[in-house]
């Protein structure tokens, strides 16, 4: 779980701005629609990132507050009568609101513990979400619409809301930067490293561990919510505990603490889901042995690999 | 009719059985967690796979091979624990000297591939499994009617349970293991071969696991979900406990099986919830755990 904490470099400005141009791209190469999945499931996995690869606390949970921003924002785009940006800001609101209370329970063990606890508290918002009418169960909140940005420019072709999810991605990975180089993101990168001893420096890590859940969960809820905006439903499957793991594993195959990591991952655990999704279970198969394999043969990820063999920090 | 706190007797007895039962299932897996974790300090995320996979065994054992319920109960732990002596040593023993999140990862990776597996070969609807015809039928006992097969669910977990307790903390290979736990280095430098005991410990975990999925095979339909749907409680129920005491995670997970069924006579909606919001209590109250060492 290694991140890199050396200040932004140019190696950085350089792979930012690739990662730029290749968004302004890539809409004419591939579809549309599969690039806003891979960008918002980006978003999930650098929320997802920050708390893992950054404050070491990995959660097994995280489908939680991708949920219930997917069930929030969808909810509100349908009855609020809001334009798009409001709708997933509220989005990321239910997830960090959701994050305070999880956040508050779970960081009270750490490791493995705080995984299976993230887990068990995430199926626990499964069941609830499963109970209450306002999802409406095994449906889901369906025929979502995509809304206006700031109530004028309509989201409704294919084009204008991958601009308007690209626009949400960029500002998300700005923010993630700017926290995790900012002191606070250092002190995260401290407790990671050895949490007694930045205790023993001053810092309230219980706090600077609260605070970095919430943040997690709140971009994890701003993923959902625009995934939600972006193909008009929003069910259970994105509060299922199979969602958590999918984060986990674009997370491990892009790379552990990196910055470009989650893009990497989720853009490969996405071609992957939407080659493979012709063949049944076999996506779960294949899912499962990719864990395995990064687990054993590239802990540090397609990102991390890069890093060590080209020795630039990306 | 009798009532306890407004509820006819036969339903609150009925419902204390079926808790039971659930809870036997916690306790066999949450024991098993709690042995693998002592031993290679890694979460079994697995287990629940492995469990299903003993349900299937059996199934298989019957519907290829004739072989009923009772020579299961010993062929199917032999079977799964054989499968988890393989994958300790082709894929979990590289993972010690590392962060233990990683063991977390990597048998979560391993459960996907299994269900997959199960998923592609059989489908998700679930095969039916007979109860022994020795064991179908039930008893009158006046205040409520106990059905054979479910008093012998809890009875042989009970006693698997205890057999596991009495060879970890009542005979010398146990205390070899517990030996081994606190410092392997130490006890290697003694003669033992820990590597092995790891092993094998593993395998005894696992096959606990595949004993358990013989014994649920008959009470709920033998599908691809049943593992994962089980996993998720017992990590709650471990949680709970805290993994430092074998008899601890026994205790706990008969006694949250009991609680699960209380709540589902009382308010039914929240019988899928309540074990979680114990655990979310007891980590206000007690983080480590109810019988937890400091960790």
């Amino acid at each position: 779980m290694r991140g890199d904490v050396r200040k932004p470099s140019h190696d950085y400005l350089v792979g930012f701005l690739c990662m730029l141009a290749c968004i302004v791209i890539a809409p004419w190469v591939l579809y549309p629609l599969f690039l806003m999945r891979v960008l918002c499931y980006a978003i999930f996995v650098m929320a997802f990132n920050l708390l893992a690869g950054y404050s070491g606390l990995v959660s097994f949970g995280h489908a939680a507050f991708f949920g219930m921003g997917a069930y929030a924002a969808a909810w509100s785009a349908k009855n609020l009568g809001i334009s798009a940006e409001v709708a997933v800001a509220i989005g990321g609101l239910a997830g960090a609101a959701l994050g305070v209370v999880i956040g508050w329970l779970s960081i009270r063990r750490t490791g493995i513990y705080f995984a299976m606890i993230t887990l068990a508290l995430a199926q626990l918002v499964y069941f609830f979400c499963v109970q209450v009418p306002f999802t409406h169960g095994e449906n889901g909140i369906q025929q979502v619409p995509r809304l206006k940005l700031f109530g004028a420019i309509p989201l409704n072709g294919s084009m204008a809301m991958y601009w308007f999810t690209a626009g949400v991605f960029i500002l998300c990975f700005l923010a993630v930067h700017r926290i995790i180089h900012s002191p606070f993101g250092k002190v995260l990168q401290a407790i990671r490293e050895n949490e007694p001893r930045a205790t023993s420096l001053g810092h309230r890590t219980k706090t600077y561990k609260l605070i970095a859940f919430v943040l997690s969960a709140l971009f994890s809820g701003v993923a959902g919510g625009l995934l939600a905006l972006v193909f008009g439903f929003a069910t259970l499957e994105s509060v299922r505990y199979t969602t958590s793991g999918e984060v986990v594993l674009m997370a491990l195959v892009g790379g552990f603490g990196t910055v470009f990591g989650p893009l990497t991952g989720s853009l490969v655990l996405s071609a992957m889901e939407n080659y493979l999704a012709s063949f049944g279970s076999w996506v779960t198969v294949a899912e499962g042995a990719i864990f395995i394999a990064a687990v054993l043969a590239f802990r540090r990820g397609i990102i991390g690999e890069v890093m060590a063999k080209l020795k630039v920090s990306l | 009719m009798v009532m306890i706190f407004g509820v006819p007797a036969p339903l609150l007895l009925g419902q204390i059985l079926l808790g039971l039962i659930n809870g036997a299932f916690y306790a066999m897996l949450s024991l098993g967690l709690a042995v693998i974790f002592g031993m290679l300090n890694i979460i079994n995320f697995a287990h629940g796979a492995l469990f299903m996979t003993g349900a299937f065994v059996a199934w298989m054992l019957l519907h290829y091979a004739g072989i009923g319920f009772y020579p299961a109960l010993v062929l199917v732990p032999l079977i799964v624990g054989a499968l988890g002596v393989l994958l300790e040593r082709t894929i979990i023993a590289p993972l010690y000297k590392i962060d233990p999140i990683y063991g977390l990862l990597l048998t979560f990776g391993v459960a996907l591939v299994i269900e997959g597996l199960f998923r592609n070969g059989y489908g998700s609807a679930g095969l039916p499994y007979e109860i022994p015809a020795s064991l179908s039928g039930g008893a009158q006992l006046g205040f409520m009617f106990l059905p054979t097969y479910r008093g012998f669910v809890v009875l042989a977990a009970a006693i698997v349970c205890f057999a596991t307790w009495v060879t970890i903390e009542k005979t010398r290979l146990g205390a070899t293991l517990r030996a081994a736990t606190e410092n392997a280095l130490l006890v290697r430098a003694f003669g033992v071969n820990v590597p092995r005991m790891i092993t094998f410990t593993f395998a005894g975990g696992v096959a606990l696991a595949g004993f358990a999925g013989v014994l649920a095979a008959p009470i709920y339909t033998v599908n691809p979900d049943m593992g994962e749907n089980f996993i998720i409680v017992v990590f709650a129920v471990v949680v709970i406990g805290g993994m430092g005491s074998i008899l601890g995670s026994i205790v706990t997970g008969f006694a949250l099986g009991v609680i699960q069924g209380l709540t589902s006579v009382f308010y039914p909606e929240g019988a899928n919830m309540v074990i979680f919001l114990v655990m979310a209590f007891v980590l206000l109250v007690l983080p480590r755990g109810l019988f937890g060492k400091v960790a």
